[in-house]
């Protein structure tokens, strides 16, 4: 196990620069996952730790040594790749023992860290299957399995669950934070989906256009996004975010609503800005704001509700259940501790 | 609308009953089929299975150009048993198979591997790779005669420039000359379409089986070794077959080469073939060799089935 350091890393192929100085630390032992849409870079950087991209600029260190110039083999790493690229001409056990095979590694050693990570993943049964004959699920537990016989200083995944239908990456999503509990090793995850980012990571990186946007555990990223990319990007449903001025009185929207706000900086009144609020921070409240229902759906543990409010639609999710129609009105009122404030020329966060 | 209705089932009872055998024919999807079957039967019969057996029943007789024969057994091969220019032609044949077959399937593993990389200009030079597949046998067959030619070889003449040798090469008059000069042409011939198959073997291989084993620490040697090799061996097998099975049928090169010649030390069982029913006349004693050739094919395709058969990892259904 090591930790690994990212220093000022730049990425280019030619002149196109698609990495800007990312610098991240990642802690001895730490699940770390890069999250960002398609094309942010976070793939890029991952296949750098590994050592499958060339570094342009920057170092990244792993554990005491620099590994900038390490062949990937030397790097005592293993990645999970999003088709798993299992070998298909090898059995679950030769894919697993591949890579003791080809240093050599005896016999009996051999063996018995293969029927290890099989025992812990429950692969025991299908050591003699070839990879064409399992489903998606167990393929991918084979891949996660050649990880672990390796015992690397760290893992890698990229993007590890989305070849698998929805309620098997809910499956293979407990079981890879169950392993990483129990063999804590460091681990490096890149998802595009914000939910295995938000259910898994000790810390996230938000990625986006080849910079990080912010980084932290994923509760402090929800409560408090530094800016409106991460606001807009993390939780599910998303975050409403309405565009409107600061003003003594509250926050007047475009569609001239006032919203109230919390405590904000006093220089900030009359400043163009983006208020934001998550679905979950809306009470019902008859003395509220008027809002007329859109749509409604329930979902038995809860009410999602999209609702139009000064000719702007927002997304509610209450507790209670609802019994309003489609086009009647009713009173909802923000939890003025959780709103959020962005500037709307920058996208910063207005505290 | 009632009664008819009701009258309906009575009709078709009678009727079942009555014409049950040729109704039952008609609705049969198999009868249906056969008579879809009938036209690529009838020429594959027509067009293989009859000159086939043809062949193998005048290697029977003793049939000339111009007179009917009788059959006489098995003396044309008892005859060609204790002639030495056919046993001559076996072992050219089989050391022209071998020989081109290993050669051709390095050369071309070696231009597949190379054309695979990243190199400028990879479409052109793919495209040129393939020129002598597209030159007409009998075309390129006359440019290498003339290359062999004993008084103005390109190559004789190269190396005595470069003083290297003092007098020009013999190539096809010298018999061992001659085999090493025919199977060179019958390579450089054959190496692109092997080259070509195998690169596009090569494609289907997913480049993060590469990654995973860079990372699982194979050396360059050992990723060839380990996930190259044994995912191409499917495609292996196929190209090899028909590779062997052109080159043992060879006929077109050495004809327009050699004619066999000289004295017979080039001449392969195809032409051998020839040479005795056509040029000769004897069709029964050519139909004899063409007929020996038969058993050293099958081998051929019998090989290659089973290396296409005892691959357990392409069986077996997917569960995506």
């Amino acid at each position: 196990m090591a930790s690994v350091q990212i220093a000022d890393v730049r990425k280019a192929y030619g002149t196109t620069q698609v990495i800007h100085g990312v610098d991240i630390d990642i802690s001895d032992g730490e699940f770390v996952i890069l999250v960002g849409p398609s094309g942010c870079g976070k793939s890029t950087l991952l296949r750098m730790i590994a050592g499958l991209e060339n570094i342009s600029g920057g170092e990244i260190r792993i554990g005491p040594r620099v590994v900038n110039d390490v062949p990937p083999k030397e790097r005592d790493i293993a990645m999970v790749f999003q088709n798993y690229a299992l070998y298909p001409h090898m059995t679950v056990a030769d894919n697993m023992a591949f890579s003791m095979k080809l240093r050599k590694a005896p016999k009996a050693e051999i063996d018995e860290r293969v029927g290890k990570a099989a025992g812990i993943l429950g692969l025991d049964k299908l050591l003699d299957r070839y990879p064409r004959q399992l489903s998606g699920g167990q393929r991918q537990r084979v891949a996660m399995g050649r990880a672990i016989v390796r015992d690397p200083q760290v893992f890698l995944f990229d993007e590890p669950l989305s070849n698998l239908d929805a309620k098997l990456r809910v499956q293979m999503r407990t079981e890879i934070k169950e392993l990483h509990q129990r063999l804590k090793t460091t681990t490096v995850y890149v998802t595009h989906d914000q939910i295995e980012a938000m259910t898994m990571a000790d810390k996230i990186v938000v990625m986006h256009d080849g910079i990080v946007e912010q980084m932290g555990a994923p509760l402090d990223l929800y409560d408090n996004p530094n800016n409106l990319f991460v606001a807009a990007f993390i939780g599910s449903p998303s975050m409403n975010l309405l565009k409107g001025t600061i003003t003594p009185e509250g926050f007047v929207t475009e569609g001239g609503v006032t919203w109230p706000i919390g405590k904000h900086p006093a220089d900030s009144n009359g400043k163009a800005a983006v208020y934001g609020i998550r679905p979950e921070h809306f009470r019902l409240d008859p003395n509220g704001l008027k809002a007329e229902v859109v749509v409604i759906e329930p979902t038995g543990s809860e009410t999602q509700v999209v609702v139009r409010c000064g000719g702007q639609e927002l997304t509610c999710v209450f507790r209670e259940r609802i019994d309003a129609k489609p086009g009647e009105n009713i009173g909802i009122t923000p939890d003025t501790n959780v709103t959020h404030l962005f500037d709307a020329a920058t996208g910063k966060r207005i505290d | 609308m009632a009664n008819s209705a009701i009258e309906m089932p009575a009709g078709l009872t009678r009727s079942r009953s009555e014409r049950s055998a040729w109704q039952k024919l008609c609705s049969s999807r198999n009868w249906l089929g056969f008579w879809y079957m009938l036209p690529a039967a009838g020429i594959l019969i027509l067009f293989l299975a009859y000159p086939l057996f043809l062949g193998v029943w005048l290697s029977f007789t003793d049939t000339k150009i111009g007179r009917a024969g009788e059959f006489i057994g098995l003396e044309n091969y008892e005859w060609l048993g204790g002639d030495s220019v056919f046993w001559m032609s076996v072992f050219n044949t089989l050391l022209y198979t071998v020989v081109a077959s290993v050669a051709k399937f390095a050369i071309g593993l070696y231009l597949a591997l190379l054309l695979n990389k990243h190199l400028p200009f990879k479409a052109l030079i793919r495209a040129l790779v393939l020129i002598p597949f597209i030159v007409p046998t009998v075309l390129s067959a006359i440019a290498f005669w003339w290359i062999y030619d004993s008084q103005f070889s390109i190559i004789s003449w190269s190396l005595r420039q470069l003083g290297w040798i003092d007098h020009n090469i013999n190539f096809l008059g010298d018999p061992w000359n001659a085999r090493w000069s025919t199977i060179f042409a019958n390579v450089w011939r054959g190496v692109p379409f092997i080259a070509i198959t195998l690169l596009a073997g090569l494609q289907t291989v997913s480049p993060s089986l590469y990654e995973a084993a860079t990372l699982d620490g194979a050396t360059n040697w050992q990723r060839f070794r380990h996930i190259t090799y044994p995912l191409l061996t499917p495609i292996i097998a196929v190209v090899m077959t028909f590779s062997v099975l052109f080159t043992f049928t060879d006929f077109q090169l050495i004809w327009a080469l050699t004619r066999g010649g000289p004295v017979n030390a080039t001449h392969l069982m195809a032409t051998l073939s020839y040479q005795r029913a056509i040029i000769a006349g004897q069709l029964g004693e050519g139909a004899a060799i063409s007929t020996a050739m038969i058993p050293f094919l099958l081998a051929a395709i019998g090989i290659a089935w089973y290396g296409l058969q005892t691959r357990k990892w392409q069986q077996g259904g997917s569960n995506d």
